[in-house]
């Protein structure tokens, strides 16, 4: 489902090139449960960018489902986005002027879908995080953990394909990432392929693969005989 | 999205932050009451001038002895006058069929005495005419009658002022009053009616034209009120003045009418001018509501930067991100403009409580035009944040915390 082929990224900072991604090569098959793991700077967040349609490689073929993504407009991408791909990060990104529900309802008004529909739908996706009785709280009046949860329920809510997670346990003290780790692997339990970037082994060691990066290069790929 | 999803995303993003919002708001109703303010003031200013001029009587020329040679000014009050109108003149002015009505016009100042009370005053000769020409009303008694305007009788009526100098609150009606070196017998009062402009007509006394003749030795008129039929016919009856006199005066023209409607249109077109340029000013004060607008909404852009990424990665193509931050300086600037609606109002009818007689009142122009720049300015000066938002790489929006 997901296919990089001979990916390159490249930023150029003051003088210097500095080579994020190079000659990167990677398929992932639907279902899969991916961690991407590198000291920092190794370009494991570059890759997770390129694979949620955030940043566009300079060089290499990115093909989703069989379509080439490279040659895609912004409007179009950004519909892959809406429809395909959920993304989880590291600092939550939930607005605080909205409740947990409206956060969660988020996607469902930006594509559009009809009022009375929504809030069926973010009503059930909070009760499977738990959360159904913080639904009218903001994000502040909640504990880190459960703010995971909502930006969690926001990522599924439009039941993509594809779970994006940069670091969703980095902000968390150990109870509740395991918590939340619990939860996406739950996810991918229901079918979501689901891709996680991380520095903490412990987590790594959790997934079916290990993508190991170093210097923009995948260093090694392991595969865990389940 | 849907386009009430959209409104109301923007307005909780306003809501968001109360004080940034109050400013905004607080400028732009500032900016649309001051333009309907001072639009008022201006129109305010036509409206009480034009009164002024319709107090005079409608439909109203005036007829002066001598010539000014050159248009447009004032004029000749004073100076040399070739030759004088007499009653006659003005009398003969009712044959055009387009004069309705002809006051002649004998001006002196003479001394109104009654028992021990002396009062040096304006004298004004006239004809019952004058009480329609000038729309004259009686607080007692009657005007001059109707009758034979060569007949010097001697009854005499008083203005406002006069008459309360004279007899206090008593009634004056019946009694005798000396002007000058004759006895006039008052037969009515005026009802007061102030300042007309700059003629105090509540400080006269008012008799037959041919007494004032009498009285003053002299047949000269100061001027003759004419009254034409209807507003159409005031050209004609101008034309009819002019002929009528230049016969009679051996072909020459040597008097000037001043129309009533020429000096309004004038006047009118002044004030509508003064109205539009100080509305221009004020319009001013709305561009810089609309600059504030621009800068609080890239500062709201470079702070809700997160927010922004995180719209991108949820799937908003940049044209919605556009119509967001768009609707939002949309909805400051027509809030805002509503408020300064209701500030103008309120300023309005603070005004008309302190001063009655000035009649101050927005026309619907300047409250559209108001609300329409408002608008127009929100959305130009919001068009250039809007586009910095959605241009926004995603990547780096969201790196930042």
């Amino acid at each position: 489902m997901i296919c990089l082929e001979q990916v390159e990224r490249v930023f150029q900072v003051g003088e210097e090139t500095v080579y994020a991604l190079q000659q990167v090569d990677l398929t992932i098959q639907p279902g899969e449960y991916v961690s991407i793991m590198g000291p920092s700077g190794s370009g494991k967040s570059t890759l997770l960018n390129i694979l949620g349609l955030l940043d566009r490689p300079d060089r290499g073929v990115y093909r989703l489902e069989g379509l080439d993504t490279t040659e895609l407009g912004e409007r179009k991408q950004a519909d892959i986005r809406r429809h395909k791909i959920g993304f989880i990060f590291q600092f939550f990104h939930l607005i605080l002027r909205l409740t947990a529900a409206e956060n969660v309802e988020l996607p469902l008004t930006l594509a559009g879908v009809a009022a009375g529909q929504r809030k069926a739908r973010v009503a059930e996706a909070l009760d499977r995080m738990g959360l159904a009785d913080r639904a009218r709280h903001r994000p502040d009046q909640l504990s880190g953990g459960q703010r995971q949860r909502v930006a969690i329920a926001r990522a599924t809510i439009m039941q993509p394909a594809i779970i994006l997670a940069d670091e969703p346990t980095g902000n968390l003290d150990r109870a509740s990432g395991t918590d939340v780790i619990e939860t996406i692997e739950g996810l991918n339990r229901a079918g979501m392929t689901v891709v996680i970037v991380t520095h903490d082994p412990e987590l790594g060691k959790r997934t079916g693969r290990q993508v190991r990066m170093l210097d923009g290069r995948i260093e090694d790929d392991l595969r865990r005989a389940s | 999205m849907k386009i009430d999803d959209t409104l109301g995303f923007a307005f909780r993003s306003l809501r968001g932050y109360p004080l940034r919002t109050g400013l905004m708001l607080l400028a732009m109703a500032i900016g649309v009451a001051s333009v309907v303010l001072l639009t008022a003031l201006g129109e305010g200013a036509r409206r009480y001038v034009t009164q002024e001029f319709t107090s005079l009587g409608t439909h109203l020329l005036i007829v002066l002895p001598g010539r000014s040679e050159t248009t447009g000014g004032p004029p000749p009050l004073l100076g040399e006058t070739p030759r004088d109108l007499t009653l006659e003149d003005a009398l003969a002015l009712l044959r055009s069929s387009a004069v309705r009505r002809v006051a002649p016009v004998m001006v002196g100042s003479a001394p109104v005495a009654r028992d021990g009370l002396s009062r040096e005053t304006v004298i004004l000769g006239t004809t019952a005419a004058m009480a329609e020409v000038r729309n004259l009303s009686m607080a007692q008694g009657r005007f001059l009658p109707a009758g034979e305007a060569s007949r010097a009788e001697a009854h005499c009526v008083l203005g406002n002022k006069l008459k309360t100098e004279l007899f206090g609150n008593t009634s004056p009606l019946g009694r005798f009053v000396r002007i000058g070196e004759r006895r006039f017998r008052v037969i009515g009062a005026l009802a007061p009616k102030g300042q007309s402009l700059g003629v105090d007509i509540s400080d006269v006394a008012i008799i037959p034209v041919a007494s004032a003749s009498a009285l003053f030795n002299r047949v000269s008129l100061f001027r003759i009120l004419v009254q034409a039929r209807g507003r159409d016919a005031i050209p004609r009856a101008k034309e009819a003045v002019l002929e009528i006199i230049r016969e009679r005066h051996d072909g020459e023209d040597d008097i000037t009418v001043i129309t009533q409607d020429a000096m309004l249109a004038t006047f009118d077109r002044i004030f509508k001018t003064l109205t539009l340029a100080v509305a221009g000013i004020a319009a001013i004060s709305l561009a810089v509501a609309g600059i504030l607008i621009m800068n609080v909404m890239l500062v709201a852009v470079s702070q809700r930067t997160g927010e922004i990424g995180l719209l991108k990665a949820l799937g908003a193509p940049g044209g919605q991100i556009l119509h967001l931050f768009l609707s939002e300086s949309a909805m400051l600037s027509l809030v805002g403009a509503a408020l300064g609606l209701l500030l103008a109002g309120g300023g309005l009818v603070l005004a008309e409580r302190f001063f009655p007689n000035f009649p101050m009142a927005a026309p619907a122009w300047a409250l559209l035009a108001a609300v329409g720049v408002a608008l127009a300015s929100g959305l130009v000066f919001g068009v250039m944040p809007a586009r910095r938002a959605a241009r926004l790489d995603p990547v780096a929006a969201l790196s930042r915390r």
